[in-house]
């Protein structure tokens, strides 16, 4: 049985039909572009929503059998810019609300995408630091479909090349790479954030200040470069034609453990009729940190908490403070012996405050069925932070502004639920 | 300010892209790069340990935290962007490294990273564009010392 057959058949049994498109996909399939409509108008709730799947993701399936737990996965369309035939749609992409960008996999990209080239024609290779790890590959430019959305000509990520195989010491200084699906978790990376730009200003400057993320890379070796804004691969959504200053992530209310959960990326905020802000409040974030304020038992974390998609738990505080063992087996989890209900109080740069209620249960428990792709009350620490992580977006929509774009609340950067 | 550190001596290094001791060993390339970079100094007076933060100027500020017996025995740092680990964390980064790619599996997804071994803990947290973490070796925290009073 081929490895595609047999995590089709994984993903069937798992999931349904639709999930095997949308979360449970290896590495993709090709097809021409003839889903991407133009956006018309006429029925805005088809162009700019997309299906996204909480699910065990492309890595549960053999040869890796390393489910994924608490990862909102989805698919997207790229295409060689101008061509409307040489085109992949690329299933298993984590939506990822706390990065900016698009971050594909090489193992998963089948069709050849122009290279980004410096001004004396070398090419330009990315190194983005995430938390703990790396990615390290070329900055390449697709046309990128998603629902009825387009970003013409973005500069994305191919991770992984073969092509640029050596990772230099200054890369590798900020944590081991994450290069392959057994590291990454997942196809791709969407990154649809706070930021337009993955790296900001701080690229664009030369010299010690220059943090070296982006990499030109002749034949002699690889060097820091300087990266101009508009070259930095961007989040997808701020190079849409419309729906183009933020998203929405609705996610249905989860009870414990279950094996997937299917909702809606939307893209916009105020744009169309589908997606008003409504009753949600608005929450203004630091615009340097992309952070804001939670208070816990009356202690204020300030700037030091933040609503992350990415994140497959609530992370928030230690044992010490919470009164919450960890579980023996895995010091990152949580592992109360009964459910904790527990409340604190999210307060934005512009005033607004609001109380969460949030559930911990126990880890061991919510992650001992290997086939469970969503849970909600998993938690684990992260000393001194709230990180309000997929668990969080359970039962709400939840909004997030990029930087600098206007909305009918205002510009970004903020989030609102 | 934490009355513990402010018991200690708070040094103040404003030099602009050298780091300097890291996680494990001494202090006193502190003072040569401090000197070699005429950076500024600021001192106040104090006996538990030194912090020594050194503002990267990539926008990273790394603090170290010296033992009386002169060893960096934690590290904390914050900013748009991870500094150099490799230096900070000195002959603990491969067995950092090491840790985050065996805990990648068990975790079933992306998240913060928490490693608490015997002889090492390390602890990031963040997102793009804000990053914290601190790195201490328990055996070497002098007494009286409290994980919390590192940040």
């Amino acid at each position: 049985m081929t490895r595609r057959r047999l995590l089709g058949l994984v993903c069937l049994s798992l999931t349904g039909a639709w999930v095997a498109t949308a979360g449970c996909g290896g590495s993709g399939t090709s097809s021409s572009n003839s889903g991407s409509g133009t956006g018309t108008g006429t029925n805005p709730s088809v162009s700019n929503v997309q299906p996204i799947s909480v699910n065990t993701g492309p890595s549960a399936a053999a040869p890796l059998n390393s489910p994924y737990i608490n990862g909102a996965f989805t698919s997207v369309t790229v295409c060689v810019p101008g061509s409307t035939t040489n085109c992949q749609t690329i299933s298993g992409i984590l939506v990822d609300t706390g990065s900016s960008g698009l971050r594909v996999l090489s193992s998963a990209l089948t069709i050849s995408l122009p290279q980004q080239t410096a001004s004396d024609g070398s090419p330009i290779v990315e190194c983005l630091p995430f938390i703990s790890g790396i990615t390290w590959g070329p900055v390449q430019t697709a046309d990128m479909t998603i629902a009825g959305e387009e970003a013409k000509s973005l500069p994305i990520q191919v991770i992984g090349s073969s092509n640029f195989s050596t990772i230099p010491a200054g890369c590798t200084s900020f944590g081991p790479p994450e290069d392959d699906l057994a590291t990454l978790g997942a196809n791709g990376i969407l990154g649809v954030g706070s930021f337009p730009q993955d790296c900001g200003s701080a690229c664009t400057t030369s010299g010690a200040s220059n943090p070296g993320l982006y990499y030109s890379c002749p034949a002699s070796g690889c060097a820091v470069t300087t990266e101009s804004i508009s070259s930095q691969v961007q989040n997808p959504v701020v190079l849409f034609a419309k729906d183009n200053n933020g998203v929405i992530i609705e996610l249905p209310a989860v009870s414990g453990a279950e094996t997937s959960v299917s909702g809606s990326l939307i893209f916009g905020i105020g744009t169309e009729s589908n997606n008003g802000l409504g009753s949600a409040t608005v929450y203004t974030i630091d615009p340097s940190t992309g952070n804001f304020t939670t208070v816990f038992n009356g202690t204020s974390y300030a700037d030091a908490s933040f609503i992350d998609s990415g994140s497959n738990a609530l992370y928030f505080l230690d044992s010490n403070t919470t009164g919450i063992p960890t579980c023996t087996d895995a010091s990152f989890w949580y592992c109360p012996t009964a459910t904790q209900n527990l409340s604190a109080t999210n307060q934005g740069t512009n005033g607004a405050s609001g109380s969460v209620n949030f559930v911990v249960a126990n880890a061991d428990t919510l992650t001992a069925n290997l086939s469970t792709g969503v849970a909600n009350g998993l938690a684990g620490p992260d000393p001194g932070t709230f990180d309000w992580g997929l668990p969080f977006f359970y039962g709400r929509n939840v909004y997030t502004a990029i930087e600098g774009q206007n909305t009918p609340a205002g510009a970004g950067p903020y989030w609102a639920y | 300010m934490n009355s513990r550190i402010m018991s200690g001596i708070f040094v103040m290094l404003a030099f602009p892209f050298a780091m300097s001791a890291s996680l494990g060993g001494d202090a006193t390339s502190v003072q040569a790069d401090q000197a070699k970079m005429q950076g500024s100094l600021r001192t106040t007076s104090g006996t538990s340990y030194n912090v020594h933060e050194i503002q990267a100027s990539t926008g990273a500020t790394v603090k170290e935290y010296v033992s009386p017996a002169g060893k960096v025995f934690a590290v904390s740092w914050q900013g748009p962007f991870h500094p150099d680990l490799r230096q900070v964390l000195g002959t603990y980064f491969e067995e950092y490294a090491q840790a985050v790619q065996t805990q990648r599996a068990s975790h079933r997804g992306r998240g913060p990273l928490l490693i608490e071994q015997p002889g090492l803990v390390v602890q990031i947290s963040g997102h793009m564009r804000a990053f914290v973490g601190k790195a201490y070796v328990p055996q070497m925290m002098p007494a009286g010392v409290h994980v919390e009073d590192i940040r």
